[in-house]
C-alpha cells in the first residue's frame, strides 16, 4: 500500500470522525445538561439532510441548504423539546430510552409520509467537486476537506462558547449543579430549550454534510446515532473535550479497520470471505474499544468519577 | 380493578382463548399471532426480571434472543443439509430436535449472558445501557459477516423441528408447545421472585449498600439475575426460529433490543408478567393500526409517547389494584 493511499485514509478517518463530533457534541452536552438520554438525537441528523436536499432542490443554492439545515431541526427541537422532552428530564433513564424511541417512529414515519420511500439527493455544489492536491502528492476530494474545516471551526466555537461565555458558563453550571442554577434567578428551562435546539441543529449540519456523500434516506440517523453514543461514552458523557478525543478515535479506527483487516484476512482466506468478515469486524472494532474503555475507566476517557 | 393473581390467569387463558377461537373458526392466522405473543412475552418476561426487579436496563437484549435463534437455526439447518460441524472432540451433525435445539440455545445464551454479564454488571446507569449495547451491536454484525450462515440475507430452516411424535406443522400443535414453555417459564420465574435470591435482588435495585452491609454480594446477585434472564430471553429466540422457519440479523438488531423494553414498559415493568399483557397490546396494535393506515409505525410512536408520559405503571397498572 503506498503512503498516499494511507494518508488519503487517515483524512477519512478524520473526516468521519468531525461528522461524529458534530453528532455526538450535542448528544453530551443533552446528556450532560439535562441528564437525557436521547435516541431521537439520529432523527435530528435525517430532518437536517432532508430539509437541506428540499432548499436544494427548491433554490439550487448550497448555502441555503446548509443553513436550512441548522434551522429546521432546531425548529423541531424546540417544539419537541417544549412539549415532550421536558416532562422526561425527571424521569429514570427507561423512560426516556422508550419515549425517545417512540419518537424515533414518528419521525421516521412523518418523513417517510412526507417525502416518500425513495432516496432523494443532494448535489455537492460545483466550486467543491473534484480534488485538491496536498502537500507530499497527495490528492484529496475537496469537499471532504471542506468538512473535516468546519467541522473544526464547530469544535473551536464550541470551546469558546463553553468557555467563554455566559451562556457555556450557566450549561457548565447546569451540569454541576441544577438546583443552584434554578436558585440563582436562571431561565433554566429556557436554558434547556437552547441546549437542545443547539444539539439538534449540529446533528442537522451533520447529516446535510454527510447527505451530500451518501444518499438521503429514513433511517440515516439510527446507525449514527449508535456510533456517536460510543463516542460520548468513551469520552465520557458531558465532556465535549471528551466528544471530540471519543470522535477522531472512533472515525479513524473505524476507516482503519475497514481498509486493513480484509487485506489482513485476505493472507488466510478466499477474496470474498476476507471482505465479508473484514468488515464486519471492522464495524465490531468501535464497539471493542467501548467495551475496553469502560472496563478500565467505568466513566468513560474524561468523565467525572 | 383486579388482584395480580386474578389479572396473570385471565391474560393467560384468554391468549389460549383467542387461539382456540382461531382453530374453531378455522383462521390459523390467529392461532400464529397468539403464538407470536407467547414468545415475544416469554422473552419479555426474562427481561423484566432484571429490568423491572433487578434495575438494569438492558438495551442489548436481542443479543440473547438472536443468539437463542440462531444457535437453533444452525443445529437444524446442518441436521437438514447433513453437513457436520467439525469440533475438536467429536463431529456435530446438527439436530431436528426441538428439545435438544432447545437446550443448545438456552446453554450458549447463558454463556454469553455470563461473559457480558460480568463485565456490563461492574458499570451502571447509562453505561450500562450503552456496554449491553455495544456487545449486542458487536453479535449484530458478526451475524452480518458470517455469510456461512447466509450473512445480512438471514438462514433459513424451512420445516419445524420435531418434538415426541407431534405434528409441530400444525399451528395450534406448535402454539401448544410454546404455551407449554410460557408455563414453565411462568413457573420458573415466579419461583425466583419469591425466593430469598428474589428478595436480595430486589433489595439490590432499591439500595446497594443494604444488601452488601448484609453481607450479600450485589455482583454476584445481579450476574445470577442477569444470567437467567438471558437464558430464558434465549428459549424465546430458538422458539421464534421454529414460528418462522427463518433468522436474520434483525433479531440481533438494537431496535430489537427496544422492542422487548417497549413489551416490558408497555406492560407494566412493575409486575413480573406485566410484559405478557405489553405483547398482547405491542402485537395487536401492530396488526390492528397496520390494516388501517400504511403509516402505522407513527401511531405506535405516538401511543408510546403518551403511555410514558401519562401512565408511568404501564397497561397494567390500570387493571391491577395494588
Amino acid at each position: 500500500m503506498s503512503l498516499q493511499l494511507f494518508i488519503e485514509q487517515l483524512l477519512n478517518g478524520i473526516q468521519f470522525g468531525f461528522m461524529l463530533f458534530l453528532m455526538s457534541a450535542g448528544l453530551t452536552l443533552i446528556f450532560g445538561v439535562m441528564g437525557l438520554i436521547n435516541l431521537a438525537h439520529g432523527s435530528f441528523f435525517m430532518i437536517g439532510a432532508f430539509s437541506a436536499s428540499f432548499v436544494a432542490g427548491l433554490t439550487g443554492n448550497f448555502l441555503l441548504a446548509i443553513l436550512a439545515s441548522l434551522i429546521f431541526p432546531a425548529l423541531i427541537g424546540i417544539m419537541v423539546e417544549s412539549s415532550i422532552i421536558r416532562k422526561l428530564y425527571e424521569r429514570d433513564h427507561l423512560d426516556q430510552v422508550l419515549a425517545t424511541f417512540a419518537l424515533i417512529l414518528i419521525f421516521s414515519e412523518a418523513t417517510r409520509y412526507i417525502f416518500g420511500a425513495f432516496p432523494l439527493f443532494l448535489d455537492i455544489p460545483n466550486i467543491l467537486q473534484g480534488n485538491i492536491l496536498l502537500p507530499g502528492e497527495i490528492v484529496y476530494s475537496k469537499y471532504r476537506l471542506i468538512i473535516i474545516i468546519i467541522g473544526l471551526f464547530i469544535a473551536i466555537g464550541l470551546y469558546f462558547l463553553i468557555n467563554r461565555t455566559l451562556l457555556g458558563i450557566q450549561i457548565k453550571a447546569g451540569q454541576n449543579d441544577r438546583q443552584m442554577i434554578r436558585v440563582l434567578g436562571i431561565n433554566i428551562s429556557r436554558l434547556y430549550t437552547i441546549v437542545f435546539a443547539m444539539g439538534a441543529a449540529l446533528a442537522g449540519l451533520a447529516g446535510a454534510l454527510i447527505g451530500a456523500i451518501q444518499s438521503v434516506e429514513v433511517g440515516m440517523g439510527e446507525p449514527v446515532l449508535i456510533l456517536a453514543f460510543v463516542v460520548i461514552v468513551i469520552g465520557g458523557i458531558g465532556s465535549i473535550k471528551g466528544a471530540l478525543i471519543g470522535a477522531l478515535l472512533i472515525g479513524v479506527l473505524d476507516t482503519m479497520a475497514r481498509l486493513f483487516l480484509p487485506i489482513f484476512f485476505e493472507l488466510i482466506m478466499e477474496t470474498s470471505q476476507a471482505l465479508s468478515l473484514g468488515s464486519s469486524l471492522a464495524s465490531i472494532s468501535a464497539y471493542l474499544l467501548m467495551a475496553l474503555v469502560l472496563i478500565f475507566r467505568p466513566t468513560g476517557l474524561f468523565g467525572k468519577k | 380493578m383486579l388482584t395480580e393473581k386474578k389479572f396473570n390467569l385471565i391474560i393467560v387463558l384468554g391468549i389460549f382463548a383467542f387461539s382456540l377461537i382461531g382453530y374453531v373458526i378455522n383462521e390459523p392466522y390467529f392461532i400464529t399471532l397468539a403464538t407470536k405473543i407467547v414468545i415475544l412475552g416469554i422473552a419479555g418476561c426474562a427481561l423484566n426480571l432484571i429490568l423491572g426487579f433487578g434495575g438494569m436496563v438492558s438495551f442489548g437484549h436481542a443479543m440473547f434472543f438472536g443468539i437463542g435463534s440462531y444457535v437453533a437455526a444452525i443445529s437444524a439447518f446442518h441436521s437438514m443439509n447433513g453437513e457436520t460441524i467439525d469440533l475438536i472432540f467429536f463431529d456435530f451433525n446438527g439436530s431436528s430436535q426441538m428439545l435438544f435445539n432447545w437446550f443448545l440455545a438456552v446453554i450458549f445464551s447463558m454463556f454469553f449472558a455470563l461473559v457480558v454479564g460480568s463485565i456490563s454488571i461492574r458499570t451502571s446507569g447509562v453505561y450500562f445501557i450503552m456496554i449491553t449495547l455495544a456487545f449486542a451491536q458487536m453479535t449484530y454484525y458478526f451475524s452480518v459477516g458470517w455469510t456461512k450462515y447466509g450473512g445480512e440475507d438471514g438462514l433459513s430452516t424451512y420445516v419445524r423441528n420435531d418434538l415426541f411424535s407431534i405434528n409441530t406443522m400444525l399451528p395450534l400443535n406448535f402454539f401448544i408447545i410454546c404455551f407449554a414453555c410460557l408455563c414453565v417459564v411462568w413457573f420458573i420465574l415466579n419461583w425466583v421472585i419469591n425466593s430469598n435470591f428474589g428478595n436480595f435482588l430486589k433489595g439490590c435495585k432499591e439500595n446497594e449498600e443494604k444488601m452488601r452491609s448484609l453481607g450479600l454480594n450485589p455482583y454476584t446477585l445481579k450476574l445470577t439475575a442477569f444470567v437467567i434472564s438471558g437464558a430464558i430471553t434465549g428459549l424465546a429466540g430458538a422458539l421464534y426460529v421454529d414460528l418462522n422457519r427463518f433468522v436474520s440479523p434483525t433479531s440481533l438488531s438494537w431496535q430489537t433490543s427496544g422492542e422487548l423494553i417497549v413489551l416490558v414498559i408497555l406492560g407494566g415493568s412493575a409486575r413480573l408478567f406485566g410484559p405478557l399483557l405489553g405483547a398482547i397490546v405491542f402485537i395487536l396494535l401492530e396488526q390492528f393500526l397496520g390494516e388501517v393506515t400504511e403509516n402505522w409505525q407513527f401511531w405506535l410512536g405516538v401511543i408510546l409517547v403518551l403511555i410514558v408520559l401519562y401512565f408511568p405503571k404501564g397497561v397494567s397498572g390500570l387493571i391491577i389494584k395494588d
